[in-house]
């Protein structure tokens, strides 16, 4: 493959004639993907192109689960849900650095909108490859092959997800637990075949794999600002389970299992949030070229121009936060700082350069009609799920010593 | 030629030369201060004499300028290796004055322009710290339209003659030779009758006025040129070509500004505007029963200098890979503008009332003046306006602005009084 052929916008009218490989002003991803990632990403945007254009993300917004199956299995096919799942289980990344490979679709589904339990399927699939059980992480065959959706229950109503936080317990009882408690923004909630739950038990914070059908567990669908993903609330009145459904050991190492789902779900939702980011952008200049006011292109005008500037300067910047970040994770080097750092950085300004897209199209950007409230929608829940950017500055002073 | 080379290195060569670094700096360098450090740039004598005796260390130690090729006194290495010499640097006084703009803008010129005698000439004494050089492009007419420069140079034979002035040099009254940009035809366009000149500064008819900033420092100077005459042999690139010349000069200088450049040298420490540790430091002595108020801005400071790093690889790699032109260098130099005055904004605010009103003896008052002057960072080195038309015309490809001195012979060109 020609390096740089296929990157770069997919498709629409060149917006410039400087003759660099991006045309239209957008560059993509990673400026150093392989050429099997390259591969990788093309097919995942060919794929998203090809099943679920816009106009068929809004027909789902009708289905009760978001998304169907059988739509479901074949992104599993390209491996959407086996890149952090060991060789050894039936996994395997693409780069031998999974959380990088994950970014690349994270990206490509935030450039579509795209629905499908993708990040708590990926969270919880990388928690059982490190900590499950071997009989946990049999699952793993069925997550790979997308028939087995994972749900990560940890949000409570009114927490500010940190584990600390965490209020649901698990009391001992006839050599097993009895787990009690409230989750909430639980995303696949209610198509998980399996949910892990966080609780506090006696040794510290613990985690146990619960079959969405046990009894004492009711998941309740939950409306969401996000047209497309599902949410849920999951209760727990006096579930039994065995020592068996413990995932990993309670207290440290548990918390390190969180601490690693919180890092992998934040850089999940900036590289999801910088990918709609940037396609907003791009229609958004776009109509820039296209629309005309006073006899000239919007584009023509510098009070605008200073701001498309700002906005590319944003985008750019967020997609570097996000590869800073996924490099972090892959290498195990000052990965909390560098995710709190995307999540401070991406999450504030992706979803403030939607806002002036929004703008920038005058009237018709604040209608159902228009597509940008699609991106809007989903990049706010993403912004404040699992810490907003201001819960992450206090952590960085923290981590600063302060 | 519009990337910079940054070829790939071995990493076990990079921990290698690191060790070097660090034996020969421990042995060779003045530490750093960490009390009451040296500052490079400070408004004192002694600045240029030892700005000049640390590069001569460097450079016997073979660790001067080292991406400079081999024949001109440098190493012929890479950015990797100029970024281990960095690094390591933190804890030592360096000779930050020869970076910019002698090693990092004037450098590169000579070495794509010059000529071999220029080359010959010049480079090996920027290296050994015998010389510093200067910029002489900005006007007072005029910052951002350089194009439009109205200093003349007349040909009279193997000579021209120099007329005009020149603005915002960095330290011109200690410094040995300027690159300068002035109008040799004024019957065409403005950008084609412009040539680009080597100039001694202390030379006869050159008058050197500082000029007092905000924080009352005198880093930058005014000149004035009476009937200057100058060989033209001095010239660099071709007469009425200086243009081109200049175009790239404010490439490197956008690099330099961007912290791109693999030809600067060391980094310069500012109290107040990087170190976000020491903003936090500052925060735990200061802060008192306020401790939580601050905690978001620093969070928000530390993330902001970390992705303005990550923006600058980015930008580096893309321009490299072909992925984004080489104008994309204006976005780290608009990051960069924006990212610093929030800085020394949070970092007068942590302070609090002691950079406000403050006891005599005590220099907690530089937060208030740099923040008084905060606006320095979005203008020098080229406004974050020019920055912006730049992105959005050469990235995004949006129509230019319209200018009415387009194809017009310059002395047609009307001009402010």
């Amino acid at each position: 493959m020609v390096p740089g052929a296929l990157r770069g916008n997919r498709s629409n009218t060149p917006l410039n004639v400087t003759g660099w490989r991006c045309r239209g002003g957008i560059a993509p991803v990673r400026f150093d993907l392989s050429d099997d990632q390259e591969f990788f990403r093309e097919t995942a945007r060919r794929f998203i192109e090809a099943e679920v254009p816009i106009s068929v993300v809004r027909e789902w917004h009708d289905l009760p689960d978001g998304c169907p199956p059988d739509w479901w299995q074949s992104a599993a096919e390209l491996g959407w849900t086996s890149l952090m799942v060991p060789e050894s289980l039936g996994g395997g990344s693409i780069s031998g650095r999974p959380i990088v490979d994950l970014t690349i679709v994270a990206d490509e589904m935030g450039r579509g909108v795209t629905p499908g339990p993708f990040m708590p399927t990926n969270v919880v699939a990388d928690t059982l490859g490190r900590s499950g059980s071997p009989d946990q992480q049999a699952l793993l065959e069925g997550v790979v092959a997308g028939e087995v959706v994972l749900g990560w229950a940890f949000c409570e109503p009114g927490g500010d997800w940190t584990a600390v936080h965490v209020a649901a317990k698990a009391a001992p009882a006839n050599g097993g637990y009895v787990l009690t408690g409230t989750k909430t923004a639980v995303e696949a909630g209610a198509q998980a075949h399996h949910l892990l739950v966080t609780v506090q038990c006696p040794d510290g914070l613990a985690q146990f794999l619960l079959p969405s059908d046990t009894p004492g567990l009711t998941v309740t669908p939950q409306e969401s600002l996000d047209l497309g993903r599902r949410f849920a609330e999951v209760r727990l009145d006096g579930v039994a389970v065995g020592p068996e459904a413990l995932v990993g050991q309670p207290g440290a190492a548990t918390e390190a299992d969180v601490e690693r789902q919180r890092q992998v779900m934040t850089v999940l939702q900036c590289a999801d949030n910088a990918g709609s980011a940037a396609r907003v952008l791009e229609f958004t200049v776009q109509y820039a070229f296209d629309r005309y006011s006073f006899g000239r292109p919007l584009a023509s005008y510098q009070a605008l121009k200073h701001r498309f500037a700002d906005m590319k300067l944003w985008s750019e910047a967020s997609q570097a936060a996000v590869d800073g970040a996924a490099d972090a994770l892959a290498d195990g080097e000052d990965e909390a700082r560098m995710v709190s750092v995307a999540k401070s950085y991406v999450g504030d300004h992706s979803v403030e350069l939607m806002h002036d897209c929004v703008q920038m199209h005058g009237g018709i950007g604040v209608t159902y009609e228009h597509d940008l409230h699609l991106y809007l929608r989903r990049a706010t829940v993403n912004r404040g799920l699992f810490g907003t950017p201001g819960d992450h500055r206090v952590c960085l002073s923290e981590m600063m010593g302060y | 030629m519009d990337d910079f080379v940054y070829a790939e290195t071995d990493p076990a060569e990079l921990a290698r030369y690191r060790e070097e670094v660090e034996a020969w700096m421990n042995e060779n360098m003045p530490r750093r201060d960490p009390v009451n450090p040296w500052h490079p740039t400070q408004d004192d004598d002694e600045r240029s004499s030892r700005n000049r005796e640390l590069q001569r260390r460097l450079s016997d130690g073979g660790y001067a300028a080292v991406c400079y090729p081999k024949e001109y006194g440098g190493q012929s290495l890479t950015a990797a290796h100029q970024k281990i010499i960095d690094d390591v640097s933190m804890d030592f006084d360096m000779p930050i004055l020869f970076s910019v703009p002698t090693l990092s803008i004037c450098g590169p010129v000579i070495l794509e322009f010059g000529t071999e005698e220029q080359k010959q000439r010049y480079i090996p004494a920027w290296i050994r710290g015998d010389e510093l050089w200067v910029q002489f492009i900005s006007e007072p007419s005029g910052g951002s339209d350089m194009a439009g420069a109205l200093t003349r140079a007349d040909r009279d034979g193997e000579e021209f003659i120099i007329n005009g002035s020149k603005i915002w040099s960095t330290f011109a009254q200690r410094s040995d030779y300027a690159l300068m940009l002035a109008r040799t035809n004024w019957e065409v366009p403005k950008h084609r009758g412009l040539t680009m000149f080597i100039v001694p500064i202390h030379h006869p008819g050159i008058e050197i006025h500082p000029i007092q900033m905000v924080d009352r420092s005198e880093e930058f100077c005014q000149e004035f040129f009476n009937d200057v005459v100058i060989p033209a042999e001095n010239v660099v690139g071709e007469v009425d070509d200086g243009w081109t010349v200049a175009s790239r000069l404010l490439f490197h200088e956008r690099a330099a500004v961007g912290n791109a450049s693999p030809y600067t040298q060391g980094r310069h420490r500012n109290r107040t505007a990087d170190g976000v540790e020491d903003l936090a430091a500052i925060a735990r002595d200061h802060g008192g029963a306020d401790v939580g108020r601050h905690r978001q801005r620093l969070g928000h400071i530390e993330a902001l200098s970390r992705v303005e790093e990550l923006l600058s690889a980015r930008v580096v790699k893309g321009i490299e890979g072909g992925f984004l032109p080489a104008p994309a260098g204006s976005l780290v130099r608009l990051f960069h503008g924006l990212s610093r005055t929030e800085r020394q904004t949070v970092a007068m605010e942590v302070q609090g009332d002691r950079a406000l009103v403050w006891n005599e003896g005590e220099d907690t008052g530089a937060f208030g003046t740099e923040y008084v002057q905060r606006q320095q960072a979005c203008i020098g080195g080229g406004t974050t306006e020019m920055a912006r038309n730049i992105i959005s015309e050469r990235i995004l490809g949006m129509p230019r602005e319209p200018a009415a001195d387009r194809d017009l012979p310059f002395n047609q060109v009307p001009r402010s009084g």
